[in-house]
This record gives structure tokens, sequence and C-alpha cells, in this order.
């Protein structure tokens, strides 16, 4: 049976790793590649590292650091952050990326999704989504890390970018993010019933139920988590173990 | 040696077979094959552009040329799809044709989603060199949404999803695998090593 996986996230902002809450009150909290190490060393099931910076400075991914980041990780990663054309992706999948997240760019050039696709498969295309909830309870997109607001709600974007190509989608509410008060359960739920392809689910894991939830009542393939890794004690092992208790499947490593 | 033809993680694959003691290179030259001990064919990507690149390279007709004289060749994901005789994968494309079958798309039973993403077990179908040291049921990491559709002689693990699929074959010196050992972690790394230790001309 296919596991459900916890995926711890790192977010680089160069030079170092931080943990923000709501995008912002960016805090310091170690490097990568000792992340990278550690995180091997218990096994878990995938990493995502994303450079925060990288599109909105207009700078390519920063292909030498990343290989040394990939070169210790025998779990896929997938990475994300700068990539604006199809040639960005090609470098990044070379220097050991196993998939390549897609966010800001596109809203202004979607066309980058297919083109993706249909050179490297779609399995490998991460369509990243930020959003928001306003204060009337709607849904919108966000890029560039949050401060830009999208005229469009989750929902209907997934759609249109698994339509285009994405093989997952990354679903990240701002709100939520940091603050370690669990996953925005509603909109989870809309965004995978409408889709086909697998969603992870990510901003607000503050303990492993949240984790459960977010997988039995949003039907999320996979659950994304860093404060609750960074800040706490909790730990992707022990996740994964109560999540099995709760009757999903999960890889432990016996 | 490891094949580039523009398709892939080779740095991983690399490091993964550095890690379990093998002295390995990345080449796109086809004479770099003929002098090579083994070969792995990694890959990520689509079929068609895979084996148009393999083909423009010279490196198809070399890669059969040397696995008929028994050089041991190991396809990864992309890499073993194209060992097949035909695949479907941005359109009907001959493969390889190492090892008989077809590459088709898969279909997601109820409660499924395809691509398959994430670590999946294995459940042998043979007793296979490449899964000594393994136990059936060990889960591996998979990204796929094609899968090897094959006759049985040839299928070493088939894993539940999508109604049953073949996740890893071999015919001779040739193996292939769905999933991606070096992104596999220990039982991966297992698998490679165990690949590297194929005696020459079995």
């Amino acid at each position: 049976m296919l596991k459900t996986r916890v995926i711890p996230t790192l977010l680089w902002k160069r030079p170092g790793l931080v943990k923000g809450i709501g995008f912002d009150s960016w805090r310091r909290v170690g490097t990568v590649l000792p992340a990278i190490k550690v995180y091997n060393m218990r096994d878990v099931d995938e990493l995502i590292l994303v450079d925060i910076n990288a599109y909105s400075e207009g700078v390519e991914p920063d292909y030498e650091e990343i290989a040394e980041f990939t070169q210790e990780s025998f779990v896929p990663m997938t990475v994300g952050g700068g990539v604006t054309d199809v040639d960005h992706f090609k470098k990044l999948l070379r220097v050991g990326a196993d998939k390549v997240a897609l966010n800001s760019v596109i809203y202004d050039k979607p066309e980058l999704i297919s083109e993706a696709a249909n050179n490297f498969g779609k399995q490998c295309v991460v369509a990243s989504i930020d959003y928001i909830k306003t204060s009337d309870g709607n849904y919108q997109c966000c890029s560039h890390s949050g401060s830009q607001i999208k005229d469009r709600h989750p929902v209907e974007w997934a759609k249109e970018l698994e339509s285009r190509g994405a093989g997952e989608i990354l679903l990240t509410s701002v709100d939520k993010d940091g603050t370690m008060e669990g996953y925005d359960y509603d909109i989870t739920k809309q965004v995978t019933e409408a889709l086909k392809i697998p969603v992870i689910a990510s901003g607000g894991a503050g303990n492993y139920e949240h984790m459960a939830k977010v997988v039995t009542d949003s039907g999320a393939a996979a659950v994304a988590a860093a404060s609750i890794f960074h800040f706490t004690e909790q730990t992707p092992l022990k996740a994964k173990e109560h999540m099995a208790t709760q009757g999903i499947p999960v890889r432990l490593i016996k | 040696m490891i094949i580039d033809y523009g398709m892939g993680n080779l740095t991983s694959v690399q490091r993964a077979l550095e890690e379990v003691g093998a002295a390995c290179f990345i080449s796109d030259l086809p004479r770099d094959i003929k002098d090579a001990g083994s070969i792995v064919l990694p890959g990520v990507g689509a079929f068609k552009e895979g084996m148009k690149n393999l083909k423009s390279s010279g490196m198809a007709d070399v890669i059969v040329e040397a696995t008929n004289e028994g050089v041991p060749l190991l396809g990864i994901c992309l890499g073993m799809q194209l060992l097949a005789t035909k695949g479907y994968e941005g359109g009907e494309t001959d493969g390889l044709n190492l090892i008989p079958g077809t590459i088709r798309e898969m279909q997601a039973q109820a409660g499924e989603r395809i691509p398959h993403i994430g670590w999946n077990e294995i459940n042998h179908c043979q007793d296979h060199l490449m899964y000594e040291g393994i136990k059936d049921l060990t889960d591996f990491y998979f990204v796929h949404s094609y899968h090897f559709d094959n006759d049985d002689n040839h299928a070493v693990t088939t894993t539940p999803y999508a109604g049953g699929f073949t996740s890893s074959v071999a015919h001779n010196n040739i193996w292939g695998t769905q999933f991606h050992p070096e992104k596999s972690s220990k039982a991966g790394l297992k698998l490679l090593e165990n690949f590297i230790n194929i005696p020459f001309n079995v």
C-alpha cells in the first residue's frame, strides 16, 4: 500500500535555514546541510527545500549549493525557488532534485507547468500554491512568499495547474504557517476532492493529531511541516507512529 | 558508467553508487559504454523524449551491443521503462527492446491518485540476486505515472497500486527498477550494492 508521507520543509534564506510565522518574522534555525544530514540519518520519507528569496531577487537557483545538499540526501528532495524557465528546471534535476516546485512564476507563466511536464514527465512537476483566508471567509492565492495577493481561488487554480500537467500540489496556508494550530482542513479537503493528483498539506502542523486529521478528514496524500520539527521535540518518526495508530498507512523502519 | 542522455538525476545516482563503493563516472559518449564494466541508465522524464535523446546521441545501439556482450545494465525509473519494446508516453515510441513489454499509463483504482508518488512495498515474485538481503514488503520510493506491462517471466517484484504493477524486472544481466534505489534510503543502497556485485557475464 502506498504510504502517507511526512515531509520536513526546509526554508532556505541564504545563507541559513529559517522559519517564520505567516511567512514573516523569520527566525534562523540553523544551516541547511546539517539539517539534511540529520533528516537522512532519521530516514525521513522526503524533504522539501525552498529558496525563499531567489524568485523575488530575480536570481536563478544556486545549483552548486543545491548539488551539495542533494548529495547528502538518499531520500527524495523537492527543490523550489528561482525557477523561471524550463532550462532552470532541467538544471535542478541534473544537480539532484527529484522534483521541482514552481510557485510565483506560474501566475505569469502557467505554460511552464506543461513545458516541464512534457519534457521531464509530470511526476516531477510540483505546483506550489500559497493562499490566505480573507476576513470574509474567502480564499485567495498569493505569490512572492505571500506578499502579493492574486485574484485566484486555490481550488480553481489547483484544477487549472493539474490540467496543465502538474503532478503534485503543495498547498500551503500562509495564515496558518508557523502558528502550529493545525492545518486549514476545510480548503485542503476542497482541493483534494477537486483533483486526481496527490496533494501535500502544508502550513500549521503543531502536533501529530493535526497531521493525522488532515490525511483522514481532508484527503491529503502527504503532510509537510517545519516548526513542529524545528521548535519542538516532535519527530517525523513519532508522527508516523501516531498516524499508524489512526489506521493511516505509513513507512515505519523496522 | 552512468549514461548521460539529458534526462535525470545523474549526480544522485552517482553519489549513491559511490556510497556503496562503486567507482563510477557520468558520460554522454557512446564509446565510453564499450569500456564500462557495468552501466546505469537513470532517468527522470518522458519516454518519447528519452528515446529521442538516446538515439540521436548514438547511445541506443551501443547500449544494446554492450548488454548483448554481457555488460550488466541497471535501468532506473524512466531508464527501466526504456528497456521495454515500446512506450506510449508522448505518443507510441519504440524502446530499446531489451526486455519484452510495453509502457502504459497507470489507471487509478478507487481512492488512488496518479502519479504514484511515495513509498510503497515490493512483493517478490521470484528469488533474485537483486533483492539479496532485502526483505519482502520493504518500501521503496516511487514517482511515476506509467508502468511496465510485461510477461511474468521478467517480473522480479510487483507493487500493490493501480491494480498491481511490475516494480522491477530482470533479464540475464539486465535489471530495471521502477522505483528510485538512489532515493530509497538503506534498502535502495543495498540494491545498488547487489547490482555492482553482479558477476560479469551472468
